[in-house]
């Protein structure tokens, strides 16, 4: 029984893609509008069923389904694990999953794919479903490739566009690069410990040396799928352009979920990467550079869905910062929380745009916070939570990364204080320019603006729920709350937290004083922003602006794409030419004729010694018997 | 009994072809034919499976005072080989009717007498056997192809005669030496020749010249020049037989005679071997990226997914042995699979060049699903068949040395590389005058493509059966090695 209700979790959106997937012609809208959302729904209560009665199922907490690739010592099993994490995360990925899905009945419902929309973000939970639920590496990077091939289908889902399927392409081909780096850690994780199976691998792992080389290397290798799929530096240039997806895409895959898999993948190694402090090291530097990076991009930026492209990067950039520090439940914190406020500021975002008839840039917005009452309200509760204001989701998530820094080291702490305030910077801007003053949008937008239906905002006010709240569930000790998540989580990471030697913790004081830090920071950056962009007017500058020095660097994203273009892309385009016109056609394949013209080109000389002149034989007969004396008698 | 069933079968209908008229008859002919011989197959394999480790032999004197026989037969291997040609070759058949062949005939006469000649290569347990018809299916190939195909058609096929000619008389002369160092009376026999005591010296000769037959048949880097224009300029089902089935007599040949009679030998220059074929992985998929037509961006695809296979039956161990033999399959049907989408795509648009299609998805969705499909299994995504060879494949090669599977693993993010952009710029993005009046494939033709969607699928989630008939034989094959 308990088998089979896991079983079903991922098996709803499966099924679910494929009606939608194989009927996607002559199933009715309408039918479809129940399909989609309703198998998330379903699998979602299956989730609950199993987190209210987790103890039962994490009695033995691997669930097998069938033996999957077996040769000799290598058995794989299709099999499931359930414990703390992947409950924690199921309740993300269903959960915030359905939301998006019952908005998307109203955010897509003019396109002409409407079926196949949903079909593909089906196949999508089915992947991430797998990713999550899977109890050894292998299943794991079948959701992992699976979510890969779903965001480039979705990203290009508007495929007449070549841009966009530009976009598409580019995300699957980053993707791909971290996951060459999962598959060969995966491999190193075999011929070290002679499974894949998380259990035995971890049970094994337990046992061996801290800073031990191997297991510096499988932590790095899988790192670098991380890296890829996290969009972290410096394979983090696919998540912006990412944006061309539809807005419930990217609310889902690219904030939410998807890019979340490679945190959620180093917490479940946890007990590999604690045995390798110089993989946390890398980890911590890797996601702390992101965070700045991004953050200090995301300032100049001026398409509303691109702001917070950048800003998911940089707050991924910030879960990676907790993993590097050890403080793998603050990450996990801050993922759940960001999967709220995130998703809730993104579906915001497309609500913004659907009424102002696809308008992105926030410079063409402005006064919508009268017109649009409902998105506003949340947008603001989204984008306090996002600054770290108290009591919202935001501030607890991260005031519990930026503390375990702070005791990890100082000087990383600073830096990532003002990556915060910057955080706060650009949110407000953005919601200053979208919300506040006058429309600055043409006549025809104004005349069609209108609040979204209530399909897209009754979403919008559950996030926005969720995202005020959801801190609740790890209220520290500070505020006299009981980390019920900590509590929670705490089977999981207690391996791990057995071998690292915990810092010491902070008194309560400094504890005060940090967040009163922070706070400060953030409320002087908030209030810069509404001095600068409703006070005044000089934050608006179009397009073909002259820039100089560090603004034109910021503005132009640091020209990272056209530094790898220049490194990789051209590089490699030359290289298949010098290849395919030189070396193919011009060396090896005329070496090839060339033995053959030799053999026509001998053949076509001897015969002509071939005669038939019985004379001219016995004059080479006789010639050879000359020779073979002459050469006896030097010899 | 069923072994030669399976061999004369399909001579038979390739010669009572010749007699019939008209093309509808040929047609329905060829095609129902082929599906019983596929259907002998299938019972062959049921037999296989049930009556343990009958081989199926059959054996009769031949030249008895040489010491040849026609002794046939199946191990686990040559079973999975004769079912993916005998798999194929309807699928080959079906799709090839939305094209009107001269001489229809002689043209699907030809095919049968090549899975004649294909099923005997694999069944072969005789030295001599194996020869003649490895050198047998090279008769019909040229024909297809000098015949029925396109531009340039008989320079570009007297060229791959000849070099793959060229490559099997030496695998002729190292059966030959092999044969007078086998133990007395002499005999072809397979398990003469493995039992033949060889100096190093020896061993070292006689696996340079099966590796150059094979190496030239697979095509290894750098013996593949004669591959892009062949594929190129055959007839669609031409280029599916070439690549579907033909290059796995190369692989197929390393496993069962290179491994267990040149062990030494393969051990000692596996190093040098290994490092050909991961240069061909990263060669032929650099230069694919800039290919303009379609079907030689398959070819050089296809000299890429290949190579991985040859340096994993070199590297000796079970996991890539597996893997080499299971993609054997897996290739076979997704290169078929590409091939079928592209010829659509030609007939009906008269182009293959990609810079002159797109938008092709708006006007033939369903084209566009199988395309994808095809794809995906060809860029090994999980749960597609070619997950799982290249998966072994790589994990094997990875025990070996972790250098080769690094640079051998790219293959993953090139094939992503150029399989996307020919997809993109073909299928997506808006019609063009030439794509504007493309019209979906029809039924007749999807159904072309359902066995190819049911066994990509099937391998992918559920490789055992394939991957456990074949276990004891590539066990029984890498320990010659060991001994």
């Amino acid at each position: 029984m308990m088998d089979y209700i896991v079983f079903l979790i991922p098996v709803f959106p499966l099924l679910g893609f494929l009606i939608l997937g194989l009927g996607y012609r002559s199933i009715p809208k309408k039918l479809t509008s129940i399909v989609g959302p309703g198998t998330i729904l379903l699998s979602f209560i299956l989730t609950l069923i199993v987190f209210f009665n987790f103890h039962q199922f994490t009695n033995s907490p691997t669930h097998h389904l069938f033996p999957w690739i077996s040769v000799g010592p290598l058995n794989i099993p299709f099999a499931f694990l359930i414990d703390p994490l992947s409950i924690l995360m199921l309740l993300v990925v269903t959960g915030v999953g359905f939301v998006i899905h019952v908005y998307s009945v109203g955010y897509m419902k003019e396109d002409p794919g409407f079926n196949r929309f949903f079909a593909y973000m089906n196949l999508f939970v089915f992947s991430m479903l797998l990713l999550v639920m899977g109890a050894n590496y292998p299943i794991m990077f079948i959701g992992w490739e699976g979510v890969g091939l779903c965001s480039y289908l979705l990203i290009g889902f508007w495929f007449k566009n070549q841009e966009y399927n530009n976009a598409a392409k580019k995300a699957f081909i980053m993707n791909r690069i971290g996951d060459l780096g999962f598959l060969l850690g995966m491999f190193l994780i075999f011929t070290t410990f002679g499974s894949m199976s998380f259990d035995q691998v971890f049970a094994q792992a337990k046992s061996m040396p801290v800073g031990s080389p191997v297991v510096v290397a499988i932590t790095l290798l899988l790192f670098v799928g991380a890296v890829g799929k996290s969009a972290q530096i410096p394979l983090y240039t696919w998540l912006p352009d990412a944006m061309a997806g539809p807005t419930p895409v990217s609310a889902l895959i690219h904030a939410a979920t998807m890019v979340t898999a490679g945190v959620y993948m180093i917490a479940r190694s946890n007990i590999l990467y604690v045995l390798a402090p110089a993989t946390m090291t890398v980890i911590g530097i890797t996601g702390l550079a992101t965070a700045i990076f991004a953050a200090s991009i995301a300032i100049f930026q001026n398409d509303i869905k691109k702001i917070l492209a950048y800003s998911t990067i940089s707050q991924l950039g910030y879960m990676f910062v907790g993993l590097g520090a050890g403080a793998f439940t603050g990450a996990m914190f801050h993922l759940t929380t960001h999967a709220f406020f995130k998703a809730l500021l993104f579906l915001g975002a497309g609500s913004v745009i659907h009424a102002m008839g696809g308008e992105q840039d926030i410079r063409n917005m402005g006064g919508l916070r009268s017109k649009l009452p409902k998105t506003y309200w949340t947008f603001l509760v989204g984008t306090i939570a996002i600054a770290g204001i108290p009591p919202l989701s935001g501030f607890f998530s991260k005031d519990e990364i930026l503390l375990h820094l702070y005791e990890h080291s100082v000087v990383m702490w600073a830096i990532a204080v003002m990556g915060a305030l910057m955080t706060a910077f650009y949110m407000f801007r953005l919601l200053y320019l979208a919300f506040f003053k006058n429309f600055r949008g043409t006549d025809e937008q104004l005349h069609h603006l209108h609040e979204s239906p209530s399909v897209m905002t009754t979403p919008l006010m559950i996030l926005a729920l969720l995202a005020a709240v959801g801190g609740l569930i790890n209220i520290p000790e500070l505020f006299a709350g009981g980390s019920w998540l900590s509590s929670f989580l705490a089977p999981v990471f207690a391996d791990g937290a057995a071998i690292s030697l915990p810092p010491v913790p902070v008194s309560h004081s400094t504890e005060w004083m940090l967040i009163a830090v922070t706070l400060a920071g953030c409320i002087a950056m908030i209030y810069f922003a509404f001095h600068r962009f409703v006070k005044q007017d000089n934050g608006l500058q179009p397009d073909g602006t002259q820039r100089s020095g560090v603004v034109r660097l910021l503005s132009g994203k640091y020209f990272i794409d056209e530094l790898y273009d220049l490194l990789i892309s051209k590089p490699l385009l030359w290289l298949s030419r010098f290849l395919h016109e030189i070396v193919e056609l011009r060396f090896i394949d005329r070496l090839v004729n060339g033995a053959g013209n030799i053999v026509v080109w001998t053949g076509n000389t001897l015969r002509y010694i071939q005669t038939g002149n019985v004379g001219f034989y016995m004059f080479i007969m006789i010639l050879g018997i000359i020779l073979i004396l002459f050469f006896n008698i030097l010899i | 009994m069923l072994t030669i069933i399976l061999i004369l079968l399909p001579l038979a209908l390739s010669l009572i072809t010749l007699t019939l008229k008209s093309e509808k008859a040929v047609r329905q002919y060829v095609l129902s034919g082929s599906v019983i011989e596929f259907g002998v197959a299938v019972a062959a394999f049921i037999q296989y499976k049930t009556s343990c480790h009958c081989n199926l032999l059959f054996t009769a004197d031949w030249l008895s005072t040489l010491g040849v026989s026609l002794k046939f037969g199946m191990d686990g291997i040559s079973l999975l080989m004769v079912m993916l040609t005998t798999f194929l070759v309807p699928v080959i058949i079906l799709s090839s009717f939305s094209h009107s062949y001269s001489k229809p005939a002689v043209f699907y006469s030809l095919i049968l007498l090549m899975e004649m000649a294909l099923v005997g290569v694999f069944t072969a347990f005789d030295g001599l056997m194996f020869y003649i018809f490895w050198e047998l299916t090279l008769i019909p190939a040229y024909f297809i192809c000098a015949v029925w195909g396109g531009n340039d058609r008989i320079r570009i096929t007297f060229k791959f005669f000849i070099y793959t000619f060229v490559g099997s008389l030496f695998m002729l002369v190292a059966l030959i030496c092999l044969y007078f160092k086998t133990p007395l009376p002499h005999s072809f026999d397979y398990h003469w020749l493995y039992s033949a005591v060889l100096t190093p010296a020896e061993q070292a000769w006689i696996f340079a010249a099966f590796f150059l037959a094979f190496a030239i048949k697979i095509p290894i880097f750098p013996f593949h020049t004669w591959q892009p224009d062949t594929y190129t300029t055959s007839p669609a089902p031409g280029s599916m037989l070439l690549a579907g089935i033909m290059l796995k007599m190369g692989i197929y040949g390393m496993i069962r005679w290179m491994v267990p009679v040149c062990h030494n030998a393969m051990q000692l220059y596996a190093p040098f071997i290994i490092t050909l074929a991961v240069i061909g992985i990263v060669y032929a998929s650099v230069i694919a990226i800039r290919q303009s037509d379609m079907k030689r961006l398959v070819a050089y695809s296809s000299i890429a997914h290949v190579g991985l296979i040859a340096a994993g039956v070199f590297v000796l161990n079970p996991y890539a042995m597996q893997g080499a033999v299971i993609q054997m399959v897996s290739h076979g049907i997704n290169i078929v699979g590409l091939f079928i989408a592209i010829d659509m795509i030609e007939k009906r648009t008269g182009s293959r060049v990609i810079s002159e299609l797109g938008g092709i998805a708006t006007k033939a969705p369903r084209l566009a699903v199988v395309f994808m499909i095809m794809m995906l299994g060809s860029i090994a995504l999980p749960l597609t068949n070619g997950f799982i060879g290249e998966f072994l494949l790589l994990l094997g090669i990875f025990e070996y040395s972790k250098v080769f599977a690094a640079i051998a693993g790219l293959t993953i993010i090139f094939s992503a590389v150029y399989m996307l952009w020919m997809y993109q710029r073909t299928m997506l993005g808006k019609t063009n005058g030439i794509t504007e009046e493309m019209t979906d494939i029809t039924w007749t033709e999807t159904v072309a493509f359902i066995p190819l969607v049911i066994m990509i699928f099937w391998i992918g989630l559920s490789p055992r059966l394939f991957l456990d008939v074949a276990l004891p034989d590539v066990m029984t094959v890498l320990d010659y090695v060991r001994l």
